[in-house]
């Protein structure tokens, strides 16, 4: 199963300077780790130690931001394209708003998990 | 060093002083390698904040592929900081992901005058460079500016009224 996999300037470094790559897993997760098996290095990038998306990374599927889809367990089909971009951010004094939005974000996608626990059962 | 036309320059500010207290920011296209910006174009600030910036994720989607379809990369990545000075913060430099590109910052700190300096951010180190203001080096008329939301077809302003 082939995706194409759309890879930023700065994770370049990761991918011989390729800028689309090709990758297969059923979900976003598995491919990442697909990913990792060729390009070293590129899966810690995008994924924290605690196994999910990082908060200033967007991915997407197609159209639509993953975040929507299930992050790291959003679905992928045969002939997907996958996106993606490092958030453009920053600004004066952001380390407090960028920790409050970090800790939102965590808080969020803990409670995606928990539900996504709870429909599984 | 930037090289720069004075009207994308105005057209930024003008972004800035609108979205004043809360900060700016945008992108400045111009074509792959050329290290020329040349296409304006604003983003709205999905943080709002006074102290935070950051691109909506749909709408750098959009932007990103609209520039890869016409051979363009983002020259320039500009936000206002609107009570210090325009100079990264720690936050700027940590999220900086851009190693092409210009970062332009303009402070809006002061009513009347504007500070705009502009710095390469690689690896986390930040290094400050000249801005040249070019007068009248892109015609005018030529220069797309527009809004979130809008269609460049149908949104024709700051430019064309000069």
């Amino acid at each position: 199963m082939a995706i194409e996999v759309r890879i930023p300037t700065i994770l370049r470094t990761y991918t011989g300077g390729a800028k689309v790559v090709e990758g297969a897993g059923d979900t976003l997760n598995d491919l990442l780790t697909d990913l990792d098996s060729r390009h070293g290095g590129l899966r810690a990038r995008l994924v924290t130690d605690a196994g999910a998306l990082h908060r200033f990374v967007n991915v997407y599927v197609n159209d639509e931001d993953v975040r929507f889809l299930g992050a790291l367990d959003a679905k992928l089909n045969d002939g997907d394209s996958v996106t993606i971009l490092p958030a453009v951010a920053g600004g004066a004094f952001g380390f407090a708003a960028a920790a409050a939005i970090a800790s939102h974000s965590a808080a969020a996608i803990a409670s995606r998990a928990s539900t996504a626990r709870v429909a599984a059962r | 060093m930037l090289s720069i036309d004075r009207s994308i320059i105005d057209a930024i500010v003008a972004h800035a002083r609108r979205d004043h207290p809360d900060e700016a920011c945008g992108v400045v296209a111009g074509p792959a390698g050329s290290d020329t910006p040349t296409r304006h174009i604003p983003m709205e600030n999905a943080a709002r904040s006074m102290t935070f910036y950051e691109f909506d994720s749909m709408e750098h989607l959009r932007v990103w592929r609209e520039m890869d379809g016409r051979d363009e990369e983002p020259v320039v990545i500009y936000h206002s900081h609107t009570a210090t000075e325009a100079y990264p913060s720690r936050t700027d430099i940590s999220f900086a992901g851009e190693p092409g590109a210009h970062y332009l910052l303009v402070s809006t700190r002061e009513p009347d005058t504007e500070e705009i300096r502009s710095f390469r951010i690689v690896d986390g180190v930040v290094t400050e460079e000249p801005v040249e203001i070019v007068d009248a080096a892109v015609d005018p008329h030529a220069v797309q500016s527009y809004m979130f939301g809008q269609s460049p077809a149908t949104v024709d302003y700051e430019c064309s009224d000069r």
